[in-house]
């Protein structure tokens, strides 16, 4: 992996903008990620947060610039190519399969490394069997790892909220991805669950060797966790640096944390 | 082809495609804003050209009032099906809302059959319609000439609600984003019922002038038409008026002009026409006029 | 593993258990009985894979008179008599290769299998265009090639000699045929849902974006889910024919999507155990409400049949199953070994079995 990134960086997002309509909802934002790195994006609501993880997941077509994923340019490639590379995400408002239990909603991200045929899998045949078979218990030891093997059975929608946006990580997860981008993870949460949920975070970064970025709004979580912080407004970067250094920037608390205290 | 009968396939096709962009609306509004293909909305335009049928028959109302009355009392059916129908199903999975319609279609179809038989009834056409009115070296029909200039007082009035009245706006609105034109103290349902209203009403009135045209009618007569529109709605690109009623005038001309110029084809022009669609959908998908339809990440 | 051999074994020997029955119905039971009997069958196949779309994998198709259309064409064109060819085609004759050979009877299973294969070709025709694109457009799509295909039908009279269509296409859909079909159909199907490749389509149903999101190429998926209906669509179609021994463009119009829609409706969106039980129910029920349209004498009084009741019956049933009863008789439940040995293993001596081990745990 290291020939094809440079200097440990992973993630590049090159002079990126999108206009939708007559509105430019990012403008030539420029970002790289190193491999390891846990990286904050924040900024006011409607600042472009999310417009910047679906360009990188792929869900939107920048107007222009690029996006490049360990050298790859990934820019415009469809969502389930981008996933296959290796970059995985959540969502802002939970986004489960609701209808599935627990081990089918982890088991579905696994069903890109399928090798077996349609055929195959339709008639039962030995190969599929045995690929399901360990795709089963590579899903249970994921749950068993996160902490949701007793809920295997469950029905997702049926969990409680803490659980489902821990389901909708270990979901991301089972995708074997070095990248994952969690849209507001603490969203709606407690302090206590926030405190576990960055406890959370932190060890999968360590044990799935992954680089994270993150969109959250707790800056409590923001500045324990991340490494670095961007914040944008308007589509535009305005601030990057530590949680320091980002506390103390006057653009930032003007553009930001001073919205806050209105 | 001579002059004389290019000019009468032309106005012609006009006159056809003008009706289906009357239909088209009530497809492309609908879908609009609730993102649901109303499959009974081929059945209103049927219900509304027999509404006219009882009043001018029956009841012996004058041509006129006839047709106004059915245009009303359509509007009503309309809005009764979303009202008893779709209404409850507006938060259920979509395809609970699609099943839904095609019910509702095939009742009012099945309704039709039971209470009137299949049997097609003349229609009393008035004499404008029915008179023949030489244009150049053609002599075209009163249908001919008096649809397409309806219909486009038709759409001129619609645009109008649409662009510059309030309850216009609301749809709009309503098109854009549902829940946050709720929170704005919009009365969403009631915009719904009368989006149905507007669009049953046109349809109606492209029922009754489809009598005109073609005076034989029966409770099966909504059929092709109805998917013709829809037709025309998706090629001018769904959710868009104005590309419905591009669309119109375009499936009607091409309908018309192709049996006219290949006349061995005249078996399978209902065939074309689906044809153009799947090209239409493989080549351009978003429609003539449409914006791909991006869902909300 | 072992569960999945016990599985295997048990669905054998119900196999067995059902082929003995349609053993004994075969010799024992009168043409009108088995006849709804293989009716219901053959709905079972169309439904069962109609239901992977719409109901598994959540997409709109009423693409299925289509797909039953170009089966029923394929294998009647197939297996009609040489002579009888001669005799239907009497105003154009038939185009080559049709008019050179006929499948004897026990090439019925290739004719069928070949009325699948059309089916799925249809379907894949139909497939590329629509699912390009977010959106209902299979709905349209769907109906358009089964317009398409019923105009094809009226007119490419070389082909399909028009509206009079065919008379005399051999009765070989006997019981073991349809339920064979319709075997092989729930187990394909459901084997299927089951399978990582039903989970993406389950995926797919629940939240579009999140399963592309997680890797699942959509476009592929929904063409399975679609190509497969249409392949048992189309050995519908073709069991159909030969089991009404006639063929025309109105066997396949809308109305037949329509009682598919039924069938998978009322059994559950997505259960396949349901649409097998609806569709022998529905085959059951469209029997029964004949009445409704019969004329009825009740002493001196006497109550005109209304032909076209049935549908206004099926059609309001539609809408309330839908406002009421959205999940349909079953919901998403399917009958599982797995379930009946639960339920089973409430039986006194598995209790005792269970303390025992849990004592010896402990």
């Amino acid at each position: 992996m290291e020939a094809r990134t440079q200097n440990g960086v992973i993630l590049t997002l090159d002079h990126v903008t999108i206009k939708f309509g007559g509105l430019v909802a990012v403008n030539d934002f420029s970002l790289d990620i190193r491999k390891g790195e846990l990286v904050g994006l924040i900024g006011p609501n409607g600042a472009g947060k999310t417009t910047v993880f679906n360009i990188v997941t792929g869900q939107y077509t920048p107007t222009s610039g690029r996006v490049i994923f360990e050298g790859r340019d990934i820019t415009g490639w469809r969502p389930d190519l981008i996933a296959a590379a290796g970059i995985a995400r959540t969502f802002q408002n939970v986004r489960l399969f609701t209808g599935l239990t627990v081990l089918d909603n982890v088991l579905v991200s696994q069903h890109l490394r399928l090798k077996s045929s349609f055929l195959s899998a339709a008639f039962q045949l030995p190969d599929y069997v045995k690929e399901d078979e360990d795709a089963r218990a590579r899903g249970m030891d994921l749950l068993e790892r996160v902490g949701l093997a007793g809920l295997a059975k469950e029905q997702a929608g049926s969990l409680p909220y803490g659980q489902q946006r821990r389901l909708e990580i270990a979901r991301a997860l089972a995708t074997n991805p070095r990248l994952l981008l969690l849209d507001e993870p603490a969203a709606g949460m407690n302090p206590e669950e926030t405190t576990q949920l960055m406890r959370f975070i932190c060890r999968i970064r360590d044990e799935f060797d992954l680089t994270i970025f993150l969109i959250e709004h707790d800056m409590r979580l923001v500045m324990g966790i991340c490494e670095r912080i961007r914040v944008i407004d308007y589509g535009v970067s305005i601030a990057e640096g530590t949680p320091q250094e980002i506390q103390s920037n006057p653009r930032v608390i003007a553009a930001y944390l001073g919205e806050e205290e209105d | 082809m001579t002059l004389e009968t290019f000019i009468q396939q032309l106005m012609n096709g006009i006159s056809l495609g003008s009706l289906y962009a009357l239909i088209a609306i009530g497809y492309t509004m609908v879908y609009g804003i609730l993102r649901l293909i109303n499959f009974a909305h081929s059945d209103i335009f049927m219900v509304g050209a027999y509404f006219a049928f009882f009043l001018v028959a029956i009841f012996r109302l004058p041509w006129g009032v006839s047709a106004i009355l059915a245009i009303i009392l359509t509007a009503l059916v309309g809005m009764i099906v979303d009202r008893a129908a779709y209404r409850p199903v507006r938060n259920a999975p979509r395809i609970s809302a699609l099943i839904t319609a095609v019910g509702v279609s095939f009742f009012l179809e099945n309704l039709g059959l039971v209470t009137v038989g299949a049997r097609p009834k003349a229609f009393q056409r008035p004499d404008i319609m029915a008179r023949v009115i030489p244009i150049g070296p053609a002599a075209v029909s009163g249908v001919s000439i008096w649809v397409p200039i309806l219909s486009l007082a038709l759409l001129a009035l619609l645009l109008f609600i649409v662009y510059r009245t309030k309850v216009g706006m609301a749809m709009r609105s309503v098109s854009t984003d549902i829940e946050t034109t709720r929170l704005m103290g919009v009365d969403v349902d009631r915009v719904i019922s009368y989006t149905f209203a507007i669009g049953s009403a046109l349809a109606a009135a492209g029922g009754i002038m489809w009598a005109c045209k073609y005076p034989q009618i029966n409770p099966l007569m909504g059929i092709y038409p109805g998917w013709k529109a829809f037709t025309a709605a998706v090629v001018g690109g769904i959710g868009n008026i104005t590309g419905a009623m591009l669309g119109g005038f375009l499936i009607g001309l091409v309908e018309i002009m192709t049996v006219a110029v290949l006349p061995g084809l005249s078996g399978y022009r209902d065939g074309i026409i689906f044809t153009l669609l799947l090209v239409f959908l493989l080549l351009r998908p978003t429609g003539i006029l449409g914006e791909p339809l991006k869902e909300k990440v | 593993m072992e569960r999945r051999r016990l599985h295997l074994v048990l669905t054998l020997a119900l196999i067995a258990v059902l082929f003995l029955a349609l053993w004994w119905a075969d010799t024992h039971l009168g043409e009108f009985p088995l006849r709804v009997a293989r009716t219901g069958a053959i709905y079972v196949v169309a439904a069962v894979a109609y239901n992977l779309v719409n109901g598994i994998t959540g997409q709109f198709s009423l693409g299925p008179n289509g797909f039953m259309a170009l089966g029923g064409y394929t294998t009647a064109l197939l297996i009609l008599p040489l002579q009888q060819k001669q005799f239907v085609w009497f105003l154009e004759p038939l185009m080559w290769p049709f008019n050179s050979f006929s499948f004897p009877g026990y090439l019925f299973g290739l004719a069928v299998l070949l009325g699948g294969v059309m089916g799925a070709l249809g379907a894949l025709l139909v497939g590329i265009p629509s699912f390009r694109l977010r959106g209902d457009y299979l709905a349209i799509a769907t109906f358009g090639f089964g317009e398409i295909i019923f105009v094809l039908a009226n007119n490419l009279i070389p082909l399909t000699n028009g509206p009079l269509g065919m008379k005399g296409i051999p009765e070989y859909a006997n019981v073991y045929w349809c339920f064979g079909a319709a075997v092989v159909a729930t187990l394909v199907v459901s084997n299927i849902a089951n399978s990582s490749y039903g989970r993406a389509m389950k995926a797919i149903r629940d939240d579009e974006i999140a399963a592309e999101a997680m890797g699942v190429n959509v476009f592929r998926t929904k063409m399975l889910a679609f190509v497969t209906s249409g392949f048992f669509g189309g050995v519908a179609g073709g069991l159909l024919v030969s089991l009404i021994t006639t063929i025309s463009p109105t066997l396949f119009t809308f109305g037949m999507t329509f009682n598919l829609l039924i069938i998978i409706v009322l059994g559950g969106l997505g259960s396949i155990t349901g649409s097998v039980i609806t569709g022998f129910g529905f085959a059951l029920m469209s029997e029964l409400l004949r009445v409704v349209e019969a004329p009825i004498n009740i002493g001196p009084i006497h109550i005109p049949g209304v032909p076209g009741m049935r549908m206004v019956v099926f059609s309001v049933l539609l809408i309330l199953l839908m406002i009421f009863y959205r999940r349909g008789l079953f919901g998403q439940f399917e009958l599982s070994w797995d379930w009946v040995l639960s339920v089973l293993r409430v039986t006194r001596g598995v209790r005792e079995w269970k303390r025992e081990r849990k004592t010896e745990s402990s």
